[in-house]
This record gives structure tokens, sequence and C-alpha cells, in this order.
């Protein structure tokens, strides 16, 4: 195996181990990549893609319910909901964790609160997103080079 | 009959969601931009005759989820798990597909129904509900999944007949306990259109693979077993 792979290999495990150190990412995430294979070997960057068109649509929705001066918290709720069904199903634990928090600002009808999870929500979807882009990137770079992605954790 | 590997297509315009009355995340939820997603058939629907040569009979199960990520998740588990599978992303939809509902003129053989508990308009419970009022339709094994774990959702869906309450995110082990609730590999509902009679098929037992499903003793999650 040449020198490149090798280090190429190193870097993914050393960035992978960190996002999962960090909290950025739970078991889940590796459960993602139990279900890639050669007859679906574009599994996990296709979630990725999902997720990430799935959460900006969340946040531009929260957003938007966010501004009125009477909030429906019920429909904050809602949204809330689904992204935490969603970052749940990727592995994506912080934004997960923020979500529940945001759950019970919105039950308690506390307008504050809820901003400050919407800003919270929208700087750890950004910091995943970009986590997971270059994981994914490193991932084809080894595939490019002719080695294969090592089995994280 | 469509053909082999035919994927298509199906819009429709449904009426806006009611605000049914509930309580909970599940009675509120919206599709503000409602256009009705399409119905796409993932896998081969020719219909599973009788094959007695056949050494594997092929499971269909119907998996219902309004979430596009968790619907992609769902159906590469059971796939991966050797289901045949077809996904629709609500209960109305589901319905079609199970020959209640509309006249997409479809006929499957659905092995199993798989459904998300919270969707807005029908939930998973109510699409419970309807399979089991249907004589047609109530012998179909239906397992519900959630991501919430609420004991009396639990208990109220397995009073209703749910074969399972399965925790999201829905693992691969989840998918592989599946087999069990087909109780017999040997039958499927067969829902005839312009009838709407039940015509029950059974396949030759020569026909049939016996599957070891490799049981597993130990849940993982936080799954119910009824």
């Amino acid at each position: 195996m040449s020198m490149e792979v090798a280090k190429l290999q190193q870097k993914f495990l050393d960035y992978s181990n960190s996002l999962f150190q960090d909290g950025f990412l739970d078991d889940q995430f590796i459960q993602l990549h139990m279900l890639q294979d050669d007859s679906n070997p574009d599994f996990v960057a296709e979630v990725v893609t999902l997720f990430g068109e799935d959460s900006e649509r969340l946040i531009a929705e929260l957003s938007a319910a966010l501004q009125h001066d009477t909030i429906d918290y019920r429909k904050v709720d809602a949204y809330v909901h689904q992204f935490k069904g969603s970052s749940s199903s990727i592995g994506a634990q912080r934004v997960k964790a923020v979500c529940s928090d945001f759950r019970v600002y919105a039950d308690a009808k506390n307008r504050e609160g809820c901003l400050q999870c919407l800003q919270l929500i929208k700087q750890e979807f950004s910091l995943i997103k970009h986590k997971l882009d270059s994981l994914l990137k490193l991932e084809e770079q080894i595939i490019a080079a002719g080695g294969t992605v090592p089995f994280m954790d | 009959m469509a053909s082999i590997n035919e994927e298509f297509e199906v819009s429709k315009a449904f009426p806006p969601l009611e605000d049914l009355g509930r309580s909970g995340p599940c009675a509120t939820m919206f599709l503000e931009n409602s256009e009705v997603t399409s119905h796409t058939v993932t896998k081969s629907h020719q219909e599973a005759f009788v094959n007695p040569t056949s050494e594997v009979t092929e499971v269909h199960v119907l998996a219902v989820d309004d979430s596009v990520l968790d619907r992609k998740m769902i159906e590469t588990l059971l796939r991966n798990s050797s289901y045949k599978v077809t996904t629709v992303d609500s209960g109305d939809k589901a319905l079609e597909v199970l020959g209640i509902e509309g006249s997409l003129g479809l006929q499957f053989n659905i092995s199993l129904i798989i459904t998300d508990y919270c969707m807005p308009g029908m939930t998973g419970y109510d699409l419970l509900k309807r399979v089991k009022e249907t004589s047609a339709l109530k012998e179909i094994p239906v397992v519900i999944m959630s991501s919430e774990n609420v004991p009396n959702r639990i208990q109220r869906c397995l009073e209703e007949g749910a074969k399972e309450f399965i925790m999201k995110p829905v693992k691969l082990t989840d998918v592989e306990r599946l087999k069990l609730h087909i109780s017999s590999p040997q039958m499927s509902c067969h829902v005839d259109q312009s009838s709407k009679l039940c015509n029950k098929r059974k396949f030759a037992s020569e026909g049939c693979e016996t599957q070891n499903t490799g049981r597993r003793t130990r849940p993982s999650g936080l799954t119910v077993v009824a």
C-alpha cells in the first residue's frame, strides 16, 4: 500500500476519532457506515446530503416561526421534533442535544430560550455539516488513491 | 401489472391537513410546501406469484414515514435484510398501496407494515387502526417506530394490535427481528382492487425458504415485543 493511502487513512482515523470524542457524532454514525456496501456505495454521502437539505429547511421554518409577534409554539415544537429525529438518525449528537433543550423552551413558551436555541442549532449544524463534508472528502480521497476506508472505532 | 424494476411516480393534490385536535407534536406538524411527494416503488413490484421451483419467498414490506431521511434509512435497512421495500410518506398513501383508498389500480402483496408513529394528518396509530379494522388487511402485521418513549403510546399501539414498538433510530438488529412477525412465510394478503376481497395465497411449501433468524434474546435499544 502506498504511503499516500496510509497517510490518508491515518488522517481519516484521527479526524473521525476526534469527532466521536468531542461528541459531535455518536454510534449511529457508525451504524450508517454498516449499511454502506458495494451495492450501495454512496449511502452515507446521500444521507449526509439529505440531512443537510432537511436541516436547512427546518432552520428556515424555525426562523420564520420565531419571528412572529405571537409565536405558535406547537409549530415550533413540531419542527424541532423533526430536527431531533433527523439528527438522531444520522448520529449528529450535539445537534440532537440542542433540540432537546429547544423543546423544553418551546414547551415553556419561552421566547428568549427558543431564540437562543435557534442560534445554537444554526451553529451546531454548521459545524457538523462542515465536519461531515471534510470526513466524506477524506473517504473519497482514500478510495481515489486506491485504498479502503478504515473502520471507525 | 407494472413491469419489473419500473419506477413510477404518482403525484396527487391532497387537501390541507386538519388539526385533529390531539395534543402533542404529531397533530400540529405542518407540510407547508405541501406538494405531495412521489410514491416511488423502490424495487420490482411484480406480484409474488406461486412459484414452486423458487427457493426464496420475497417478503414485501411497506414502510411509512414522513421524514425523507428516515425513509431512506428504513428502506436501506430493509433492503440489506433482503426484503422487498415500498416506501410512502403518509398514512393516506399507505392505504392506497394497500388498496383501501384511491384508485391507483396497483396490487401489492404486503407482508408487513412498518410505520412511524408521529406523522402529520394520519398518525401511525391511525393507520394501524385502519388496517386492523379492514377485514382484508387486518392479518398484516404492523410495527410502529417512534423516537419518543411514551409508555401510554406504546400501550395503545400494542392494544390496537401492533406487533412491536421500535425506538428510533432503527437498527439492523431491529429489522432482522421483523421476520419473527411474519408468522408464516407462506401466507400473504393479496387485495384485489376490483372486488376488494382478500385472496389469500398459499405458496407451495417446497418453494419456501425457512428463515433462520438467528434470534437474539436481548433486544437492542428500547423495544417492546408484544
